[in-house]
């Protein structure tokens, strides 16, 4: 068979895009490029990536982006419509601006999407990782109880959740994250379950090695692509569920600029002044459509199995 | 063994991807009579994709080129893909490697070798019911109706590429493609389902190209012989006269096998030389 | 050889052997489901009595005395210790008794029964929505692998998945019930045909129709078809993605290449081999989607003022009625091992290899 070689560049490009890497340091490195190289290829995927981007940077600079003080109410210029007296998206009920309060808004999201990514991937990829490779009754224990917790409706369970621990941000990211681990440890424990009998593995508890250092330094670091694929796709449904508990009145409180909170307070005005409501609803819309497009994209990027030829 | 019944020339099959073009089969010439020819290579020869891309079922992204492809006079490439499926199972069949994945899992066997016989003919459902199970006993199963109302899972191996001989063989075909039909099976029923094969064939005057990767086996089922590698022919003959073959690559394939009459302390280990793969491919016409 | 043709018949001998075999396995997923339950009440369970609730004040009120105070803390129980209150609170709900509502002062389990209907017609046209249009759209995909219809299917789904339910209810009702006016309103029906026909299922759209009453019937479709159409464009996102990546899986499998060899059509290979396949996972994402409609309507049908169990399990907790969230959870809870449940069924019916 033979194979002819398309692309012969020299300096970085050539070192990035080298078939024989030299140290670890340089695969990665020519990893890593390639798979930038599929992002930006993938149009749709890299505009997902680009509006988390934004998001991040919206949130650092909001106050530089913020025209008003999010909380300051001016009850001389309520209800007022997008493009007025320097509104860019008009004002609430509470003459407080729109646009300032969206911009100062998406700290609040960032700051629940971070925290829950940290926590339940974690905490699952744990359970699920141990009860893989143990196994025997370990394993039967606690996926039975990742399957009692999987039964329960996510939005109903964190309402539970939110009602049992008191209204708030800090209780709902807790409660979101104590709903959202489940199927984590489900990925994690059947990727588990395919590396544990593989050769490698066996090489390695020859050597010697001990059950932690396994799990943590062979085991986890298998697991990472899909779970990444899963905790972005992910992000969007945390993103909606974190929304639906501030409009419920369970999730941050007023008189704090958080998205589903803003949607709430909007709705009684929704007839005559339509953009209250709509205008948080479509950032959050736009952000999840973000973490969506992005997840998909990685999806086809780190599983090469499915990813299209 | 007169007129050709397909006639290739200068095939090509290509697999492009962002970066190379992977060249499966490099421009090969061959064509088949009313015979049997065995295509013999090592995996990623390009025999199979040969076998495929006469059908017209290399998918994306391979892509097929070739000068010429006629069966019984008509050009293939020229039809549409309305037109190929008449040609399909009707005027040339496969059978493939493995029936565990070659039958549909859900289907009842019996329904999949009706289906074959349906496409092609305004058979009724009782009238292909009956044929199908002539065609099962004419594979040697036992207890036919039974056989034809189970599932895949619940036949063997053997049982299996002889239900996938029926279907293929059911709409009378003029040529059989048979890739690499026995590597799945058990030693003990591979001899046992190539004589049915074989029998079936020669009964009904078809050709018969027999793709696989053991030279003996293809010695002594067929009339011709075509070794590939690297996605060229490297060298042709009549299977009477392998033992004279003169190509080093197939002297290489000769060699490495023990042979019952004359034990040799050690086998050769197969020598490849580059310069093979930049030889010209070898016609291996009628 | 010849004992490859026996298979067949060693199954019918020997069929004691399985029988024991399949009664062995009955008896572990009904303990596995047991199981689950029970664990699912012991989380109900532990989350009703660490919210900030008192029950007993909730039942005597504010201004009783302390003797009214103990005795009514005693008849709760609550002087137990916690495993016994467990154990009286599974006794209880084995006999189906989830106590009384602090809200609407009837038992807890006829409220259920109640509401439970709207929610369950809600789900179902949402599901067949999500059925119809999701699983050709993902085999459409699928077959134009990379091509414009893939893309606009992929782009479609993800629209779906990022939308928050409850705006998009919102901005529907406005634009289609507001400005429009080609939807029925929020609720299930218009208000002068509420309780006008009697109730046999619970179903309206059922009801009306054994009733022989068109006028409610098609009010009643006005009414659910945005809600419904909403929680089917979320199904739908899900379903098409599922039966994308199935039916890409089974198209590469080789009886695909068999089917072709035939001679079939394309459209029989696809429809009839292909998805003869891809339908056995799918039943198990279907009755998925299915349970989260069933359970996950609840903003929806805040939104909607559509009296369901996601209406009225989200008044109990905002009120604190303890009873009724325990109750509520619980029957949510049960609706998905018994979906579970289901689709395990199913799967076994559909699938030769799995009977």
């Amino acid at each position: 068979m033979s194979i002819d070689t398309l692309s012969d560049d020299q300096g970085i490009k050539g070192w990035l895009t080298s078939e024989s890497p030299e140290s670890r340091f340089h695969a990665q490195m020519v990893q890593l490029y390639a798979g930038w190289q599929s992002l930006v290829a993938n149009r749709l995927a890299f505009l997902g990536f680009m509006i988390i981007v934004l998001l991040v940077l919206v949130a650092i600079f909001a106050p530089l982006l913020a025209t008003h003080d999010p909380s300051l109410q001016d009850l001389k210029a309520t209800l007022l419509p997008p493009f007025t007296d320097g509104h860019i998206l008009g004002t609430d009920d509470s003459g407080r601006d729109i646009w300032s309060r969206i911009i100062y808004g998406s700290r609040i999201t960032l700051f629940i999407v971070a925290l829950v990514a940290f926590t339940a991937p974690v905490f699952g990829l744990l359970v699920g990782t141990v009860s893989g490779y143990l196994g025997g009754w370990v394993d039967t224990v606690l996926m039975r109880i990742t399957d009692i917790f999987l039964a329960f409706p996510r939005l109903v369970l964190a309402l539970a959740f939110v009602s049992a621990l008191g209204a708030g941000i800090e209780n709902a990211i807790l409660a979101i994250s104590l709903t959202a681990w489940p199927p984590y440890a489900r990925i994690a424990r059947a990727e588990t379950l395919t590396i544990r009998n593989s050769d490698y593995i066996a090489a390695i508890q020859l050597q010697g090695a001990g059950r932690l250092r396994i799990i943590l330094g062979h085991i986890w670091p298998m697991c990472m692509s899909s779970l990444i694929v899963r905790v972005t796709l992910d992000m969007a449904g945390i993103i909606l569920t974190a929304a639906g508990l501030g409009f419920l009145g369970l999730g941050a409180q007023p008189p704090s600029p958080e998205w589903g909170a803003m949607i709430s307070s909007g709705r009684q005005f929704i007839h005559d002044h339509w953009w209250i409501a709509t205008m948080p609803g479509l950032a959050i819309f736009i952000v999840s459509l973000g973490f969506n497009l992005l997840g998909d994209g990685l999806r086809d990027i780190l599983d090469p199995k499915k990813a299209q030829s | 063994m007169n007129k050709p019944l397909l006639e290739v020339e200068d095939l090509w099959v290509r697999f492009a991807s962002k970066k190379r073009v992977v060249e499966a089969v490099r421009g090969i010439s061959f064509s088949v009579g009313r015979e049997r020819v065995g295509i013999v290579g090592e995996s990623g020869s390009g025999k199979s994709m040969t076998g495929r891309s006469i059908l017209r079922l290399v998918r994306h992204p391979g892509q097929v080129d070739a000068k010429k492809i006629h069966f019984d006079g008509q050009d293939l490439q020229a039809l549409s893909e309305k037109e190929m499926r008449d040609v399909r199972g009707h005027k040339i069949s496969l059978v493939m490697q493995d029936p565990k994945f070659s039958l549909n899992p859900v289907m009842k066997v019996g329904d999949q070798i009706s289906e074959a016989y349906r496409v092609h003919t305004n058979a009724s459902k009782a009238e292909a019911r009956s044929r199908s199970i002539e065609m099962l006993n004419a594979v040697q199963i036992r207890n036919p109706e039974r056989v034809y109302d189970s599932y895949p899972h619940e036949v063997s191996g053997g049982m299996g590429q002889r239900i996938m001989i029926a279907m293929m063989l059911i709409p009378e075909p003029d040529l059989l493609i048979a890739d690499e039909p026995t590597s799945a099976l058990d030693v003990t029923v591979q001899r046992r389902v190539l004589q049915i094969m074989d029998k079936l064939v020669q009964e009904r005057g078809m050709g018969l190209i027999f793709i696989s990767h053991d030279l003996n086996l293809v010695a002594s089922f067929c009339d011709r012989v075509i070794i590939m590698y690297g996605g060229r022919i490297v060298e042709t003959c009549r299977a009477d006269e392998l033992q004279n073959a003169k190509h080093p690559y197939t002297r290489g394939l000769l060699n490495a096998l023990p042979d019952i009459h004359q034990p040799k302390d050690q086998l050769s280990v197969l020598e490849r030389d580059p310069k093979w793969i930049e030889d010209p491919s070898v016609d291996a016409f009628l | 050889m010849s004992n490859a043709v026996d298979t067949a018949t060693s199954k019918r001998r020997g069929s004691s052997v399985p029988f024991l075999k399949r009664l062995k396995s009955l008896v572990t997923v009904l303990l596995t489901v047991l199981l689950t339950l029970v664990g699912l009440l012991f989380v109900t369970f532990i989350i009703g009595r660490v919210m900030p609730v008192d029950p007993v004040l909730a039942i005597v009120g504010e201004r009783a005395s302390q003797d009214i105070y103990d005795a009514a803390y005693k008849s709760l129980g609550l002087d137990k210790p916690l495993m016994v209150q467990f154990g009286i609170f599974l006794k209880q709900i084995a006999q189906g008794d989830f106590g009384i509502s602090n809200l609407t002062a009837r038992p807890v389990s006829e409220d259920i029964l109640r509401v439970f209907p709207a929610t369950l017609e809600l789900a179902t046209v949402g599901t067949i929505f999500g059925v119809l249009f999701g699983v050709p759209m993902g085999v459409m995909a699928a077959v134009n692998e990379g091509k414009w219809q893939d893309q606009v299917v992929r782009f479609v789904g993800l629209f779906g998945y990022s939308m928050p339910i409850f705006w998009i209810g919102l901005v529907g009702l406005i634009i289609f019930y507001g400005l429009l006016d080609w939807v029925g309103g929020p609720g299930r029906l218009d208000v002068y045909y509420e309780d006008v026909i009697p109730v046999v299922t619970g179903l309206i759209l059922v009801d009306s129709l054994i009733e022989g009453d068109l006028d409610i019937f098609w009010n009643a479709f006005s009414h659910i078809i945005l809600p419904a159409s909403i929680l089917g464009y979320y199904s739908l996102a899900y379903i098409s993605r599922m039966t994308r990546s199935f039916m890409l899986e089974q198209l590469s499998q080789e009886y695909i290449t068999t089917a072709r060899v035939k001679g079939l059509s394309e459209r029989a290979v696809i429809w009839r081999h292909a998805l003869g396949n891809v339908m056995i996972p799918l039943i198990t994402v279907i009755a998925l989607s299915y349970a989260n409609l069933l359970e996950g309507s609840v903003l929806t049908e805040i939104i909607f003022a559509w009296p369901g169990l996601g209406s009225y399990l989200t008044t109990a907790l905002l009120s604190a009625d303890m009873n009724a969230v325990i109750g509520g959870t619980v029957v949510v809870g049960l609706i998905f091992v018994g979906l579970n449940l289901l689709s395990d069924f199913l799967y076994k019916v559909v699938d030769p290899r799995a009977r």
